[in-house]
C-alpha cells in the first residue's frame, strides 16, 4: 500500500438547498498537481472548491491531508489554504498595497505586486482599478500567503493575455516548490500536467 | 496565511471609517439634530427638559447606535471580505470582535464625547453628566456588541435594515432601563451604583457571548 495522497477526498456528496449536485465523488493531489475541475455550469465546481475549503459541509464523505482527516483540524487546515472565490476581496478604500499588506503582511507586497505586474499601481486607491487588476491583485494575494493549497475559482476571469503569463508562472513557482492547486475552470488556458476532474460524471441521479 | 491579526483588521476598519467618512458622521449628525429638534416639539420649559433628558440622550444614542449597523457586515460579504475572514488563521470570534470594536470606535465614541454637552443644553444638573458618561462608555459597546450580532443574522436577508432594529430592540431595553435609571437616580440624587453594576454585568456577558453568536451566524450567512 502506497502512502496516502497529500490532500484527498473520498465518497463526496454536497448538496445545495434540494438539490444533490454531485455523489460519490473522489480526487487525490500529491505535491506538485494540479486539479482541474470541469463541468457546465451549476455542476458544482464552486461548492466543490468551497466544500475543501471548508466553508460548506459534504453531506457524506471525507477530506484528508497527508492520511489525517481535515475535519479534526480546521484551523491547522485554514492555515494551509488560499482560497480565491468569485469575489476578489479587495477593498476599494485602500490602496493596491495597503490591500495585500492587510492579508498578506508587508514583506510579502513588493514582490506579490512586481509578480502580477502592478507595481506601479502600488500607491493607487483600489476603487480606481479595472475588473482585470482587481482579479490580478486577488491573485497576488493567493501567491503571497504563501499557502501550500490553493482554491481557485475560475482565476482567469477578466485576465489578459500578459496577466494570464504572470498567473502561470506564479502557478508553477507554486509547483515547484511542493504547492497544490485545484482549480475550476471553463475556458481555455489549462497548465500543463494537469488532472482534470470532470464533475458532469458525478452528477446525482435526478 | 500571515497577516490577518485583530490589531491589524481593527487597524484597517478604523482606517476605512476615516476615509469614507459617512458613517460616522452620520451618527454623530443624526444624535445632535434629533436631541436638539426635541424642544421645538415638547416645548421650551428648563424644567420639562431637564426632567427628560436622560431618556431623551439614551434613547436617541440608541437609534442613533442602529442606524448604520446593518452595514456592518453588508459590505464585507458583497467584496468577498467575509470569506476571506472565515478562512483566515484568525478565528471568525476575534475578526467579530475587531470589527464590532471599530465600529464603536467610529461611530460610539463620538457620541459619548458629545452626549455631556447636550445633556448641558438640556439643563441636566451637574452630578448627573459623568453618571451619563459612564453609564453610555458601559452601555454604548454593549448595544454594538448585540447589534453586531443582529447584523451578522440579518446578513444576506431581504430588508435585514428593516428586521435588524426589530430583532435587536427588544435586547436593548434592558441597556436602556439601566442607563437612564442611573443618570435619572443621579439628577435626584439617588444611588446610581446598582444601575452601573447592572449595566457592567449587561456588558461583561455580552463580550464573550456576542462574538461566539455573531461569528455562528456569519459562516451560516457564507454557506
Amino acid at each position: 500500500m502506497d502512502r496516502p495522497a497529500a490532500f484527498a477526498g473520498r465518497a463526496l456528496s454536497c448538496r445545495r438547498g434540494a438539490r444533490l449536485l454531485f455523489e460519490g465523488l473522489d480526487f487525490g493531489l500529491e505535491p506538485g498537481d494540479v486539479l482541474l475541475l470541469r463541468g457546465p455550469n451549476g455542476s458544482g465546481k464552486s461548492s466543490l472548491l468551497r466544500l475543501m475549503a471548508g466553508l460548506l459541509q459534504p453531506v457524506a464523505g471525507a477530506f484528508s491531508w497527508a492520511g489525517a482527516p481535515i475535519a479534526a483540524e480546521p484551523e491547522r487546515h485554514r492555515r494551509r489554504l488560499a482560497f480565491l472565490g468569485h469575489l476578489d476581496a479587495v477593498k476599494p478604500g485602500l490602496t493596491v498595497a495597503e490591500n495585500l499588506r492587510f492579508w498578506c503582511g508587508a514583506g510579502a507586497v513588493e514582490k506579490g505586486l512586481e509578480a502580477f505586474g502592478i507595481a506601479a499601481l502600488a500607491r493607487l486607491p483600489a476603487r480606481l482599478l479595472s475588473a482585470g487588476q482587481r482579479r490580478r491583485l486577488a491573485l497576488a494575494r493567493i501567491a503571497g500567503t504563501g499557502a501550500p493549497l490553493w482554491l481557485l475559482d475560475e482565476p482567469g476571469n477578466a485576465l489578459d493575455a500578459e496577466a494570464q503569463a504572470h498567473f502561470a508562472a506564479a502557478l508553477a513557482r507554486h509547483r515547484d516548490c511542493g504547492g497544490l492547486a485545484v482549480i475550476a475552470l471553463h475556458g481555455e488556458g489549462a497548465p500543463p500536467g494537469a488532472v482534470a476532474l470532470d464533475l458532469a460524471q458525478f452528477a446525482a441521479a435526478a | 496565511m500571515t497577516g490577518v491579526g485583530f490589531l491589524s483588521l481593527l487597524r484597517r476598519d478604523l482606517l476605512l471609517t476615516l476615509r469614507q467618512g459617512g458613517d460616522a458622521l452620520i451618527t454623530l449628525a443624526f444624535y445632535l439634530l434629533a436631541v436638539m429638534t426635541f424642544p421645538f416639539g415638547v416645548g421650551p420649559e428648563p424644567q420639562l427638559l431637564a426632567r427628560i433628558a436622560p431618556g431623551l440622550l439614551w434613547v436617541m444614542g440608541l437609534f442613533a447606535a442602529l442606524l448604520s449597523l446593518d452595514r456592518l457586515f453588508q459590505q464585507e460579504l458583497e467584496d468577498g471580505g467575509l470569506e476571506q475572514l472565515a478562512l483566515a488563521p484568525l478565528p471568525l470570534e476575534v475578526s467579530f470582535l475587531a470589527k464590532v470594536l471599530a465600529h464603536w470606535l467610529a461611530t460610539g465614541l463620538p457620541l459619548i464625547v458629545m452626549a455631556p454637552f447636550l445633556a448641558l443644553l438640556l439643563g441636566l444638573p451637574w452630578p448627573a453628566i459623568p453618571v451619563l458618561a459612564l453609564s453610555l462608555c458601559l452601555g454604548g459597546p454593549a448595544l454594538t456588541l448585540v447589534g453586531g450580532v443582529g447584523a451578522a443574522l440579518t446578513l444576506g436577508a431581504r430588508r435585514g435594515a428593516v428586521l435588524l432594529p426589530l430583532l435587536v430592540l427588544p435586547l436593548y431595553v434592558p441597556v436602556l432601563i439601566f442607563g437612564v435609571g442611573a443618570v435619572d437616580g443621579a439628577a435626584n440624587g439617588l444611588p446610581v451604583r446598582s444601575d452601573l453594576m447592572l449595566l457592567a454585568a449587561y456588558l461583561l456577558a455580552a463580550i464573550p457571548l456576542a462574538p461566539w453568536a455573531g461569528a455562528a451566524a456569519l459562516r451560516l450567512a457564507l454557506t
